[in-house]
């Protein structure tokens, strides 16, 4: 085997994957694995565990794999990581570890997400590793919301001996990860594994609290927590603001991929939820999330599926594993193209006029500004749209926490090193705070929320 | 698991429960809603409080049995038994204080979040009309709790079956063209009448509030399903609602955007109705 190139994970083919909900990418045997952590220099430095946001210790994970340790090394992933099997699965890795890996200028990078996710799934198949928890503190900590930075924050300060109680509004933990990420890129059986992990190590899940409403956060603090962190993610989802948005058949993607996976439409009418998908479908946006809902909509029967993005493919903000996805099951790519009206038959969309787009001078985020070209304007048709361009805050918390500081837009202000807020004993961190970012953000945010809340928690004493 | 600690027929597709949930009884308010949820593959059903007992727990809601959910949860759910999910208070609450003499309408199942809503506003000291009506007069309930706390009220049936034969904007336009100062109105019920109360109120120039029943999956401001035109700007019902000023709601998409999923709704409910009726003639073999 050569060293250049990374072991190629196996996947389902596209023919067959775009009728089914079954997970893409299949996995490394312990042979692929190995082969894989071969590749690895153990270079002193080890520039990788830099890229990681929870700063995993990468050399040594491989290391382990490549003797054999399969146990070691989930063990040694899970000092710092709560959620090893969806991090393998849903990182970025490519703009972490691996844009960092020593290997990889002048070959490929070490595949360190495809061995994450290997050690996690061995670990799914034989005895779980439960990290050892500190002596009882006595401190009680709150934490609102059950996404990937609420997961990690609890899992951490549990680790350090404090009781902790999650409060999430759903009917299940999980958050973005149960709701948003779609069964074929992280099947939720995985998800609820990670989940029970923590309730083992003794954490405290109560679904269906709607915190904000039942307790105020500052009621959460004079009824015994000591201390209480939010992440409460992304909520109320953004549209265009154009004409027909509203018409039946234009979905946002929170909606659209919340009734697909939280409430498993696609199994409609055993599953009580319905979902309605035409045959052709039209999704707006260039991110993951866009991604998720075209891949979607074929999966639910879409005989055509367009992605409508106002940039090039240069800027997509997506992942190229995604879109590289996406094409291969043959998601169209209208780009350098925007919508500026749905237009509609007896109430429910029927097309999309859209207008054509050229790049023009950099904006604030650095990317040249999309600029519409006049006169260009042209329609194309759809039974079903998806807008996929981000969500504000989650709005209950903010809303209902007097005194906590907001951003403009509605975020929670918090110190970005310790999640601090305006507010003695409140941290929060994740898309609460930062707006839409990726699972691994949050958690980082949640990692460091929970070793600032632990200084808080000692030095109050 | 939330346990029913009670259920009480109506009429014949109107139940009223009592859940157990001490955290939302505590919390909530008039206006504001629940979503709950029977079972591992069920959908979440926002329904309006009608009542909630901090002190023993319950809190109170009303389900008219018109698709599979609803009819599942008449037939199977049973007080001692329980439902799977519950979670609230949601929606932002009514504003109640003393605004003088307010009229109170509410039309079929609409009756039941109208009525904390009546009794609030007389415990703030205002003059209560009651107004409410139904199709006929097995869908009519609450008639002596609203009688309890009106000062004046107005039963309407379409059919004439009980009170007055009509609808309720009737009374409505009739209190209105009396001259009588009415400071408020609140109209709660299907799409239709709320859209026929605020055309009335608005001729009249008084100030209306209505509660949307959108369609909802999370509730919670997060899946903008809900979402309603309120003086020509998107609002979700769940978070900046459920209730907004009549006068400034585009009732017609409301009514276009409830109506998305007939089929799949008529679709469900079949399969429902055919398999309970298969397990009722296994059950008499």
């Amino acid at each position: 085997m050569s060293r250049e190139k990374q072991v190629p994970m196996r996947q389902q083919d596209s023919d067959i994957r775009i009728h089914n909900f079954d997970e893409v990418p299949l996995g490394y045997t312990e042979e692929e694995a190995i082969l894989e952590a071969e590749r690895c220099l153990q270079c002193p430095n080890a520039p990788c565990g830099e890229g990681c946001p929870v700063q995993i210790d990468i050399p040594r994970f491989i290391d382990h794999i490549k003797n054999r340790r399969f146990a070691e090394a989930i063990a040694t992933i899970k000092e710092e990581n709560t959620l090893p099997a969806v991090c393998g699965r849903v990182c970025p890795q490519e703009n972490q570890c691996q844009v960092v890996c020593t290997l990889g200028k002048r070959l490929e990078p070490v595949a360190i997400g495809k061995l994450e996710r290997f050690c996690a799934d061995w670990e799914a198949e034989h005895e779980r590793y439960c990290p050892e928890v500190g002596k009882e503190t006595g401190y009680r900590v709150a934490v609102i919301g059950a996404g990937p930075a609420g997961l990690t924050a609890a899992g951490d300060l549990r680790k350090l001996g404090h009781e902790v109680t999650i409060f999430e509004l759903l009917h299940v933990a999980g958050g973005v990860l149960m709701y948003g990420i779609p069964e074929f890129r992280l099947p939720k059986e995985v998800v609820k594994r990670e989940i029970s992990a923590l309730e083992e190590m003794g954490v405290k899940i109560e679904v269906n609290k709607v915190i904000g409403q039942i307790y105020t956060v500052d009621e959460l603090l004079e009824n015994g927590y000591n201390a209480v962190f939010i992440g409460t993610g992304a909520g109320l989802p953004r549209f265009l603001g154009v004409p027909g948005e509203n018409l039946n058949g234009v979905y946002s993607a929170n909606e659209f991929l919340t009734r697909t996976n939280l409430m498993r439409a696609f199994r409609f009418p055993e599953y009580d939820t319905p979902i309605k998908v035409g045959k052709c479908v039209i999704t707006v946006g260039g991110g993951n999330v866009a991604m998720d809902s075209a891949r979607t909509a074929l999966r639910l029967g879409a005989k055509e599926s367009i992605i409508v993005y106002r940039r090039s493919e240069q800027e997509l903000p997506a992942r190229r594993e995604e879109v590289e996805h996406a094409k291969e099951e043959g998601i169209k790519f209208q780009l350098l193209t925007n919508p500026i009206r749905f237009i509609g038959k007896d109430g429910a969309v029927a097309g999309a006029e859209c207008i054509r787009m050229e790049l023009g001078e950099p904006d604030e985020s650095g990317r040249r500004r999309p600029v519409p070209i006049s006169g260009s304007e042209f329609t194309i048709k759809a039974d079903t749209v998806v807008v996929a361009i981000g969500n504000g805050p989650h709005p209950l918390v903010p809303r209902t926490t007097k005194g906590l500081k907001l951003s403009q837009h509605g975020n929670i202000v918090a110190d970005p090193k310790t999640g601090q807020t305006s507010k003695e004993g409140i941290f929060a961190g994740g898309d609460i705070v930062t707006g839409a970012a990726t699972v691994i953000e949050a958690m980082g945010a949640g990692k460091r929320a929970a070793a600032a809340i632990d200084r808080y928690l000692k030095e109050k004493k | 698991m939330y346990t029913i600690l009670s259920k009480m027929t109506l009429s014949s597709q109107i139940r009223e429960y009592v859940i157990e949930a001490p955290e939302v009884a505590r919390a909530a308010k008039p206006g504001q809603f629940i979503v709950l949820r029977l079972h591992e593959r069920g959908e979440r059903i926002p329904l309006t409080i009608v009542d909630a007992d901090p002190q023993a727990g319950g809190v109170t809601i009303v389900v008219q049995e018109v698709g599979k959910s609803t009819r599942e949860m008449g037939d199977h759910f049973h007080a001692g038994g329980s439902v799977l999910d519950f979670a609230g208070p949601l929606g932002v609450p009514s504003e109640i204080e003393n605004y003088g003499t307010v009229i109170c309408v509410g039309g079929g199942l609409g009756i039941a979040p109208l009525y904390p809503i009546a009794r609030g506003l007389k415990k703030a000291g205002n003059t209560v009309i009651g107004i409410i009506g139904a199709r006929s007069k097995d869908l009519l309930f609450y008639i002596d709790r609203m009688d309890a706390i009106c000062d004046e009220l107005h039963v309407m049936t379409d059919d004439g079956s009980t009170g007055r034969k009509g609808f309720t904007v009737d009374p409505l336009r009739e209190i209105l063209s009396s001259r009588r100062k009415i400071d408020r109105v609140w109209a709660i019920g299907p799409a239709i009448m709320m859209k026929v109360c605020a055309e009335v109120t608005r001729e009249f120039d008084v100030p209306t509030v209505v509660s949307l029943n959108s369609i909802m999956i999370d509730g919670t401001g997060m899946c903008g399903g809900c979402r309603v035109e309120v003086g020509g700007e998107a609002k979700f019902a769940c978070v900046d609602g459920p209730e907004f000023d009549a006068h400034k709601v585009n009732f017609d998409l409301l009514m276009s955007r409830q109506s998305f999923y007939h089929e799949e709704e008529r679709c469900a409910l079949d399969r429902y109705l055919a398999a309970e009726k298969e397990k009722e003639q296994r059950e008499d073999r």
